[in-house]
């Protein structure tokens, strides 16, 4: 996942909030995903609201330098089509 | 991704807010009699919820943001409204995945389904072939099944399940049963045989031998990856390296799944249908939400669990002393071995003194020896 991508929640998936992170249900697949804090929960649910994914990293208050696991994390979501990439229609 | 946010597993352990998926059986009725029906089904009950009930039902967890509902039964599509509730659930984005026999799955049937993104099938079938099928499952219902695949599959039905439960006579289909999903452009899930209902009449005779325990592992290792379990072999998970099985390995009863019956009563998992693992009722309680979150048993089951006689065993933090249900209904002690424990504390248990819990819910058709009241006559 590169900070300058473009990506959405897929259409399809469903967002859960629980007090460790949320849950994650793709409707179209019918697979389950965790988010495994509140933080990479907001960047998530944000994504949309920004231009790319560095921009929605920042405003979650990630730092500088600490994006490396939730670039990770959201690779991880992109490869299971939990998201999609925004220009794709 | 931090290390002071505790593993999922511990999450899991204390209870969620709402289930991540949950069993519905809606109604008690069955065209068939399988030997092992985990619920006893048969007959209607009388006091089965209402369509507007049922929605209501539907309504609250629509709310309670349940992500989907496995329906089952009895023969949930003989309910005159099943599909009308179907409708009705997707509609308010409660994914359905329901259970059947094939009963009602006709070509017409099939491809009303194929134009649903939010509706899975799963076909239910024990034997690879008719002969092993039909001993547990009765006369004609391999053919039943299998009709009801190909009308699936004719319909352009994509990636139905075929939904196994692996007994001592088909562990040596697991290979024919893939062949057989694969035929239909299905997914095989395979599951564990419990001693609920009427399984626990047939249990001694079906569940499967230690050495085919070790067969079915080994089995699921390799295979693991494209066939669906419902986590339900965590109790052989100290058979092999931790997390060599697929899946949570966790008892989820009445921390992330549980069960709702034709009448509305809450049980902690679709293989608890007796007194001792009801949480409420639905109508008399204040719905599901107050009973998932308030109940006794649901609290108790989300608090810190004793290994019993099984603390000290290497093999606890893998199991975790594994199936409660199959230990109530063996009359095993809950905090002592599952009944097919991997080391064997399973089988000495079992030959000790042991009382078997009667059925307090029976809606079979024919008359059982355990049956407490009588039939009532038309």
């Amino acid at each position: 996942m590169d900070a300058g991508g473009r990506w959405r929640l897929h259409p399809q998936v469903s967002v859960r909030p629980e007090p460790f992170g949320a849950l994650l249900y793709h409707f179209g697949t019918r697979k389950l995903s965790f988010l495994k804090n509140r933080t990479i929960l907001t960047v998530v649910e944000s994504l949309d609201e920004h231009p790319d994914v560095g921009s929605a990293l920042t405003a979650a208050g990630v730092q500088a330098g600490s994006e490396g696991p939730y670039l990770h994390a959201l690779g991880v979501l992109a490869e299971s089509n939990m998201l999609v990439e925004k220009d794709i229609r | 991704m931090t290390a002071t946010v505790p593993r999922l597993v511990d999450q899991f352990e204390r209870g969620l807010d709402a289930p991540i998926c949950l069993t519905w059986e809606l109604t008690y009725a069955c065209n068939l009699a399988c030997v092992h029906c985990l619920s006893s089904s048969g007959k209607r009950d009388p006091r089965e919820l209402s369509t507007r009930q049922c929605m209501d039902i539907i309504d609250e967890l629509e709310r309670m943001q349940v992500f989907y509902v496995n329906i089952g039964g009895g023969e949930p599509t003989v309910r005159s409204d099943f599909w009308e509730l179907v409708d009705y659930a997707t509609a308010h984005h409660v994914g359905v995945k329901f259970s059947t026999n094939g009963v009602r799955i006709t070509p017409e049937v099939a491809a009303r389904l194929a134009a649903s993104d939010y509706v899975d099938v799963q076909i239910s079938l024990d034997g690879a072939t008719a002969e092993i099928n039909d001993a547990v499952r009765g006369a004609g219902s391999f053919d039943m099944a299998t009709r009801a695949l190909q009308n699936l599959a004719d319909a352009g039905f994509a990636d139905a399940k075929i939904s196994v439960v692996v007994t001592r006579h088909n562990v040596d289909q697991l290979d024919d049963f893939k062949s057989l999903a694969d035929r239909y452009g299905a997914t095989l899930r395979i599951t564990r045989l419990r001693p609920s209902g009427r399984g626990a009449d047939v249990w001694d005779d079906l569940h499967p031998t230690a050495a085919q325990q070790r067969q079915l592992y080994d089995w699921l290792v390799a295979h693991g990856e494209n066939v669906l379990t419902g986590d339900s072999f965590f109790h052989l998970s100290g058979l092999g390296e931790p997390g060599a099985l697929a899946g949570l390995n966790l008892c989820g009863a009445g921390r992330v799944v549980c069960l709702i019956d034709p009448v509305g009563d809450v049980y902690a998992c679709p293989f608890a249908i007796h007194d001792k693992f009801l949480a409420g009722n639905m109508l008399s309680d204040g719905g599901f939400d107050a009973v998932w979150k308030t109940s006794a048993l649901f609290t108790e089951l989300r608090s810190p669990q004793s290994a019993g006689a099984c603390s000290g065993c290497r093999h606890y933090d893998a199991c975790r002393g594994g199936c409660m249900a199959a230990k109530f209904f063996t009359g095993l002690p809950m905090d002592g071995p599952d009944p097919e424990c991997v080391d064997g504390y399973g089988l000495s248990a079992l030959a000790g003194d042991r009382e078997v819990p009667r059925p307090r819910v029976d809606h079979s058709r024919a008359v059982p020896l355990t049956l407490a009241r009588p039939p009532k006559k038309p």
